[in-house]
Parts: C-alpha cells; sequence; structure tokens
C-alpha cells in the first residue's frame, strides 16, 4: 500500500512497486483526464504536476510519487490553470480533444513559471507535447492569451 | 442537462429520452430516398424502421438533437446539431445533443469519413428542423386560432406577432405531434441565418479543456477485465504455440486466450493476457513465450518492394481515363518532359490508441464501448458476424481520440468482443502505442511516372500520369486490366485544358494491412501531379502561377481557388534573396484545395516562412472549424513530407513508437493563413481532407524556387535538401 497525494486529496492504493503513475490515476483511482498516448514519455497526452512541474505520468513510477503533491487536469485550478482552460475555450483550440489534457498541464506549468512566455519559450516548453490533429497554432495564441488574462 | 459528453448516452440515459411515447414531438427522415428525403412524423407513423429521428422535444421542454456522424475532432458535434438547430430556432445551448450508436432507426450515414457529414447532410437535416418548426408553428395557431401567418419561432419559443402571447415547444409538443408533416416545409434564407455561416464556438470544447470529456479508453463497466494482446510482429505469419506458465504468475493476471484480428483479406491469431488492471496485462504479455511461423514473410524488404513498383513502371498498365490521341501527341510534341515521384508508407497515429470495451451477457446480448467512426456498421458487421439481433447489440460512443481513417475499421473490436465471449467478462482491450504502428493498417506509397508534351511556345498539349502501387484492400489476383479508382483518385479530374490525357494504373501487390488515411491517395497523387505541372511550367519558361491559370480558360472552381491564392499570398510582390514560393492545388472526391507556401534557404535546409491556404466550399457552416481543420490538415500533411514514414524490413515494421515514428511538433509548425472561398450556391464541399493533398507540392515548389532542388521523393530531410 502506499499513499498518494492527488489534487489535495490523499488515496491510499494497492499498487505494484513498477507500476507507472498513470495507470494508478486512470486505473485505479479512476480519474481519466490524464491520458494514455505512448507509454515512453514521448507524446506529453499523460503530463500532470509534481510539485507544480509537468511529468510524464506514464514512465514515472508512482511509488516516487509518494509524498509528494500531484495535480492532474481535474484539480488543475491554480490562477496560470484557470487562464489557459479560458483562453483555450476562447481560441476554441481542441479538435479531437485526447492531448489537450497534456498540453494544458505543459502550459499551465510553463505560465506560473514564467508569465510572459515568448514564442521561443513556448516552443521549448511545449515541444513535448504532440498533438495529431495540428492544434499547435491556436495552442500558441492561446498561451499568449492566457498570458495576458492573469 | 446542457451539452452532454456523446458518452453521457448511457443505458438509462437512452432509454429514458427514446422512451417517450405520443406525448412528444419526433421528427425524423424518410430514408428511402437518397439526397431529398421527406420529413416524416415518426409518431404518427408506424414503427417502421425506414425512419430515422433526429429530434424530440418533451413536454418538459427538454430537446434532444441525434448526431449520427461521430466526432472524430472535425467538429461534427456543433456543425451537424447546428443544421437542425438553425431551422427549428434553437440555439445549441438550449438542446442536448446524443451521439446516434448506429441504431436502425438512425438509419444510413451513421460514420464519418470521406469529409462527407455536412456536405450530405445540409439540406436533409435543415428539413428536418424546419419541418418541426412548422409543425409547432400549426399548434401554437391552432391554440390560439390565429393565422399560421402571424406566429413566429424564436429560441425554442413561438410567438403571435399581433398579441404578444408565446408558448414554450414544449408545451406545444404533445400539439405538434399529432398535426401532419408538411410536405415541403420552407427553408430560412440563409441571410436569416444565427448559427450557419458564423463561427459559433463548439459544445465539446469546454468539455475538452477540462479533462471532462470522455473517449472509448475512459469507457468503464462493472466487473471488467484488461487485455494486451500479442500479434505476430511478421505481416503473414501464423500462431504456432506459445507458453503462457509465466504470465499466468505475473500478479493480476487472470487468464490467456488467443483472438482473431482480421483486417480485410488479412487474418490472424493473437495471444492475449488478460488481467486485473492493464499494467498487469502488460507485463504479462512481456512473460509471454509465443512461437511464430512467419511463413517465409519475414524475408520480405520494403525496399525490394520499392524496386519492383520502379520494374513495374516499365508496363503500359490498365487506362484510368483517356481524350485525344496522347501517343501521337507525345511523340510529336516539340518539348517532352517526364519524371518520377515516390511516396512513402505512412501511419494514421492517433494519439488516443485503439481500444474496445465489450460485454458479452446471457441472452446473445452484446454491448460496445469504443471510439469509432462507423458506429452504423458495426452494428451490421457485428449483428451479422456474432449472430447478436440487432435490438439485442447496443454501441455506446465516445468522443474520438482521432480517426484519420483509422477508426472506419474496426478491427480492435473484434479482438474484444471475441475476448469477452470467451471469458465470459466485460473484457477492455487496448493497444499499445507499439502496436499501433508495428500492426498498422498503414497509408500505402504510390509511385508515378509523369510525362507531358509541350508546344514550342510552352502550351501543355500531352499529358499522363502513371500510378504504380498496391490497393487498399489488395488481392494476389488483382485484374490488371482494371484500373483502381481509389488508387488514381483526382489524376483525371483536374481541371487544366490539356488536349491529350492518358492515364494508367499498375498494380503490384503488398501483403500488408493497408487502409484508407485522411485525404485517402490524393495525399501521395496530389505531390507527383501538382509537382510535375511545376515541372512542366519551368520548361515552358513560364511563371507556375502564370501556367496553371493558362490552362484554366473556362470558369471553374479551380480557376477561382488559383485567383484568390494569388491575390492572398501577393503572388507576384517580389520575395526577399534566397526565398521561394511554391503553389499547388488539388480537386477530388472530399473537395478542393490548395496552398501558396514561401520557403527560404536556411544553411543546408529549408525554413518555412508563411503558409496561405484557400479552401473552396461554397457553404460554409462554422469558419472558425474550417480554419482549424486546415491548418491541422497542413501540420498532417508536413508530418508525411518530411518525418520517416514506415519502413519495413524482415517483415516487420522498424519503426515502433513516436521516438522512431515521429510527427510535427510546436517549434516545427509554420504559421498558416486559411482563406475560404465560401460565395453561397447550391454547391458545398468537404472540409476535413482538402487541405493535404496540395501541402506537399505547394512546398516543394518552393524549395524548387529557393533553391533549384526538385523533390521528387517523400519524405526528405527539410533541415538538409542536398
Amino acid at each position: 500500500m502506499i499513499t498518494l497525494t492527488i489534487n489535495n486529496k490523499n488515496y491510499e492504493v494497492d499498487a505494484s512497486p513498477d507500476m507507472p503513475l498513470l495507470w494508478v490515476i486512470r486505473d485505479i483511482i479512476g480519474l481519466t483526464g490524464t491520458k494514455f498516448g505512448c507509454g515512453i514519455a514521448q507524446c506529453g497526452a499523460c503530463t500532470v504536476h509534481l510539485e507544480g512541474t509537468p511529468i510524464r505520468s506514464c514512465s514515472f513510477p508512482a511509488i516516487a510519487a509518494v509524498g509528494k503533491k500531484i495535480t492532474t487536469i481535474e484539480g488543475l485550478s491554480a490562477k496560470a490553470g484557470e487562464a489557459v482552460q479560458k483562453a483555450w475555450i476562447e481560441l476554441q483550440v481542441p479538435q479531437c480533444g485526447y492531448c489537450q489534457s497534456g498540453q494544458i498541464m505543459s502550459a499551465a506549468a510553463l505560465l506560473t513559471k514564467n508569465p510572459k512566455p515568448t514564442d521561443a519559450d513556448i516552443d521549448i516548453a511545449m515541444q513535448g507535447n504532440l498533438c495529431r490533429c495540428g492544434t499547435y497554432q491556436r495552442i500558441r495564441s492561446a498561451i499568449h492569451r492566457a498570458a495576458e488574462m492573469i | 442537462m446542457k451539452n452532454p459528453t456523446a458518452s453521457n448516452m448511457n443505458r438509462r440515459n437512452f432509454i429514458r429520452i427514446t422512451g417517450i411515447t405520443g406525448a412528444g414531438l419526433v421528427i425524423g427522415l424518410s430514408t428511402k430516398a437518397n439526397g431529398d428525403a421527406s420529413v416524416e412524423n415518426l409518431i404518427n407513423a408506424s414503427d417502421s424502421y425506414e425512419l430515422t429521428p433526429f429530434v424530440q422535444i418533451e413536454k418538459s421542454g427538454r430537446i434532444t438533437i441525434f448526431n449520427p456522424r461521430p466526432e472524430i475532432g472535425q467538429g461534427t458535434f456543433q456543425s451537424i446539431p447546428a443544421l437542425i438547430a438553425e431551422e427549428l430556432e434553437v440555439s445549441l445551448d438550449q438542446v442536448t445533443i446524443q451521439q446516434t450508436g448506429g441504431e436502425k432507426k438512425f438509419g444510413p450515414g451513421q460514420s464519418a469519413g470521406g469529409s462527407a457529414s455536412v456536405r450530405t447532410s445540409y439540406m436533409n437535416l435543415r428539413k428536418v428542423g424546419a419541418s418541426a418548426r412548422e409543425m409547432l408553428i400549426s399548434a401554437a395557431a391552432q391554440e390560439w386560432k390565429v393565422p399560421e401567418s402571424e406566429c413566429y419561432a424564436d429560441q425554442a419559443m413561438i410567438y403571435h406577432k399581433p398579441t404578444g402571447k408565446k408558448l414554450g415547444y414544449g408545451e406545444l409538443s404533445e400539439a405538434a405531434s399529432k398535426i401532419g408533416v408538411p410536405k415541403t416545409p420552407v427553408l430560412k434564407d440563409p441571410k436569416d441565418f444565427k448559427i450557419l455561416g458564423k463561427s459559433s464556438p463548439r459544445p465539446d470544447v469546454p468539455l475538452k479543456s477540462t479533462g471532462k470529456a470522455l473517449f472509448g479508453i475512459d469507457a468503464k463497466t462493472e466487473g471488467m477485465v484488461y487485455a494486451s494482446i500479442e500479434r505476430c510482429p511478421v505481416f503473414g505469419g501464423t500462431l504456432v504455440s506459445y507458453d503462457d506458465s509465466a504470465a499466468k504468475k505475473v500478479k493480476g493476471v487472470t487468464a490467456v486466450e488467443t483472438c482473431e484480428r482480421v483486417f480485410n483479406g488479412h487474418k490472424s491469431t493473437g495471444v492475449a493476457v488478460i488481467a486485473e488492471n492493464y499494467w498487469a496485462a502488460l507485463q504479462g504479455r512481456k512473460a509471454l513465450k509465443v512461437v511464430w511461423d512467419y511463413q517465409g514473410n519475414e524475408k520480405f524488404q520494403l525496399k525490394d518492394y520499392e524496386q519492383s513498383l520502379r520494374d513495374a513502371a516499365k508496363e503500359e498498365g490498365a487506362v484510368a481515363h483517356n481524350q485525344g490521341d496522347f501517343d501521337k501527341a507525345f511523340a510529336d510534341a516539340p518539348v517532352k518532359l517526364e519524371a518520377f515521384y515516390e511516396t512513402p508508407v505512412v501511419s494514421h497515429s492517433p494519439i488516443e490508441p485503439m481500444n474496445c470495451l465489450a460485454s458479452f451477457t446471457e441472452g446473445n446480448k452484446l454491448e460496445i464501448w469504443t471510439s469509432t467512426q462507423v458506429p452504423g456498421s458495426i452494428m451490421n458487421e457485428f449483428s451479422r458476424t456474432y449472430g447478436v439481433p440487432q435490438e439485442n447489440l447496443k454501441i455506446h460512443m465516445f468522443f474520438n481520440g482521432g480517426g484519420f481513417g483509422r477508426r472506419l475499421y474496426p478491427d480492435y473490436v473484434h479482438e474484444a468482443v471475441q475476448l469477452s465471449k470467451k471469458i465470459g467478462k466485460p473484457v477492455k482491450s487496448m493497444w499499445t502505442r507499439e502496436d499501433d504502428t508495428r500492426m498498422g493498417p498503414f497509408r500505402p506509397m504510390t509511385f508515378s511516372a509523369l510525362k507531358a508534351g509541350l508546344s514550342a511556345e510552352g502550351k501543355a498539349i500531352a499529358f499522363q500520369h502513371k500510378v504504380i502501387s498496391p490497393t487498399l484492400s489488395d488481392k494476389k489476383d488483382y485484374d490488371k486490366t482494371k484500373a483502381d479508382g481509389t488508387m488514381t483518385e483526382g489524376i483525371s479530374e483536374q481541371k487544366y485544358e490539356i488536349e491529350h490525357m492518358k492515364n494508367l494504373y499498375v498494380h503490384q501487390y503488398l501483403h500488408i494491412p493497408l487502409a484508407a488515411w485522411r485525404a485517402v491517395t490524393s495525399t501521395t497523387l496530389a505531390f507527383a501531379h501538382e509537382s510535375f505541372i511545376d515541372e512542366m511550367a519551368v520548361k515552358a519558361k513560364t511563371d507556375p502561377m502564370a501556367f496553371r491559370l493558362g490552362m484554366l480558360n473556362k470558369p471553374s472552381d479551380t480557376k477561382n481557388l488559383l485567383e484568390k491564392l494569388k491575390e492572398v499570398s501577393q503572388w507576384d510582390k517580389p520575395l526577399p534573396a534566397g526565398w521561394g514560393r511554391g503553389v499547388a492545388q488539388y480537386e477530388f472526391f472530399a473537395g478542393l484545395g490548395g496552398y501558396v507556401i514561401e520557403v527560404s534557404k536556411k544553411g543546408k535546409g529549408i525554413k518555412i516562412e508563411k503558409v496561405f491556404a484557400v479552401i473552396d466550399l461554397g457553404t460554409v457552416v462554422n469558419p472558425n472549424t474550417v480554419e482549424a481543420q486546415v491548418q491541422g490538415a497542413a501540420v498532417m500533411a508536413l508530418t508525411a513530407a518530411v518525418k520517416t514514414g514506415i519502413d519495413f524490413k524482415d517483415g516487420k515494421s522498424v519503426q515502433s513508437n513516436y521516438n522512431t515514428n515521429q510527427l510535427i511538433r510546436i517549434h516545427e509548425m509554420p504559421k498558416v493563413e486559411v482563406h475560404i472561398l465560401a460565395n453561397g450556391g447550391p454547391k458545398i464541399k468537404g472540409v476535413g481532407e482538402p487541405g493535404l493533398p496540395p501541402f506537399a507540392p505547394a512546398l516543394c515548389n518552393a524549395i524548387f524556387a529557393a533553391t533549384g532542388k526538385r523533390i521528387r521523393k517523400l519524405p526528405f530531410d527539410i533541415n538538409n535538401i542536398g
């Protein structure tokens, strides 16, 4: 049994020691906003925050998150997070939407650290999040828009 | 409840909505007529299965619009209900949208593909909305004993103009349901549209921005177990035996079973590890020991097959299109040119991996929860295959985490259904990214041999495009005297006025599972076709835009499109030194799009500076969605042009995940400026696909203009063009 703190709530879970955080969040705890895309930290669909830093939960052992604050899309509430979600809706960013939880988590982490990111900053922070629908242009605009709102 | 997700259509909800009897108004379309269906009142009709109900109004005022077009990112969750809502005089935030799950009463057309959703529903679904509106007006007029002409509908209310009296749709629904359906409902004048033609927000966007949208992979049901399936890595191989003793020792693993993957003509047996959670299933799968018989297919090398395509280009081929006398005109032409173009195999790679939750239960009942583009055909095919009556088969619909053609094929649904049937429990089968990348199906390559004859003045007089390729549902005994329509898609439909043309097709069998990919074969053929048109312009010493327009003397959408591209890109404005611009267009079954792309030299490579896109629609439903679709199409086309694609060595896919099968990332995407040609009128063209085919040729034509280097083989390295 390990105890994980997800979205300010404690969960006692019976997970095998090698189980990635993603599967604990999705299959055991049942929060499905965090998505599975590749399993090798290449696509970013599984991005969550660990103490505010974006991590790829598909490749992060759950046991390593014990005692740390985990935030998923369902628990995103900080100022930057809310601004990102508002901007996402205003600029109609999602198409299929599958990668967008991960995109939003990466964008919110970027804006928390850097409230006025340049295009180059966005390139670096968002490079790990794939979008097969190709919503990148709107993602970029929405991050700039969110920066204006903060 | 406002704007629920598609996945809110759980069983209880579904029964509640469809369980309404005489009290509500239910409007459907007769499916007897194609293209011009008549609207019928289902309450007054018998329980005929020829009727398809799309609108339900309950006494409480709740309005439900059923959407038969799966949402795969293309925006049908807004654009299809909007067709009905516009005429019904309701806004989309006043209605509940429900995805249909292949139920017979919703008729054919429960699918998303071919950029067909809006263009084939536009008139029929407006008629559904207009009929309901007219019946509600009649009911109100009768209630008030006033002429119908004094009444109007607005925001789910009927008003009496002279007195200001009003009644809600819910209050009128019972009376309205007893009124005969108008034979020819009057459609709104487009100038009065409140939703159609406007950039309205999509009701799925807030759900998709908060993690609340549910996809097939999020489906759950009581007592479900997870499956991961080991399949033969070599296409054409068969299962000999397996040892599951180590797999069964993995904590959480509960069973190991075989299942069949059936894809077009391909059939292969896989070994499924079933466990209490997906992670355990994956660990169990790693512990399996499987013996395969590759049947000699391990000798297959893609490079050898590609050489066979080059060799087959020498064959005359079957005639796909013939006008004038190409052979003579080409032989006599004072100026001749020939070129050979090659394109790769690519993957669909939607970010949501293939998955399906299936539950076979007692009494021969089957429930399916999945992301799919084709609930209608799943209903028919699975009912037949598993002997389950359609009323016992329930398909739960979800948002699709990408489609791109991959989810037209329910091979992954079959696997889950078979496993559930075998073990008697609900089984959620999920593909890994490696399964998705290695197992396909894949977009096939096409190779193209092109020939053109020009007059001494540089006028195009003879043209030939010969396609050499496998077909999508490939067969060894393919009749080589026939040209495959899909594999020659669009090459004979371009509007260029060239007197002598003979297009040909040469088939070459490939044993790998192949499938339609977004914009299908036009994605590869347009590259060859429009790059070669550019080569002709160069040979004719004519500006490539002027050369194209010079072959378009008759009025056509293509001519309008190119003129629009010329205008928005300021084609004639000089570019900085080291820059070049290219143009391309392509018309095919889905519609018509075109690009002007500007590039600059950057060291050994190329930087894409500007991208101007024009899409010709005739009529547009949601310009904001169209812009998004074209920008996305450009990204997908760029990936297919400059990223690795899929290679096969020793019978297996070389690529396995996004690290080796790379997609364009945010820093690589150029800004795409989208212009929509929508001059009204009866024609309406597709949105999702036409942005793909002309992208690669416009890019490569720009690279030629900037560097003098002609790219005839995709993919190419944009950072080192040699």
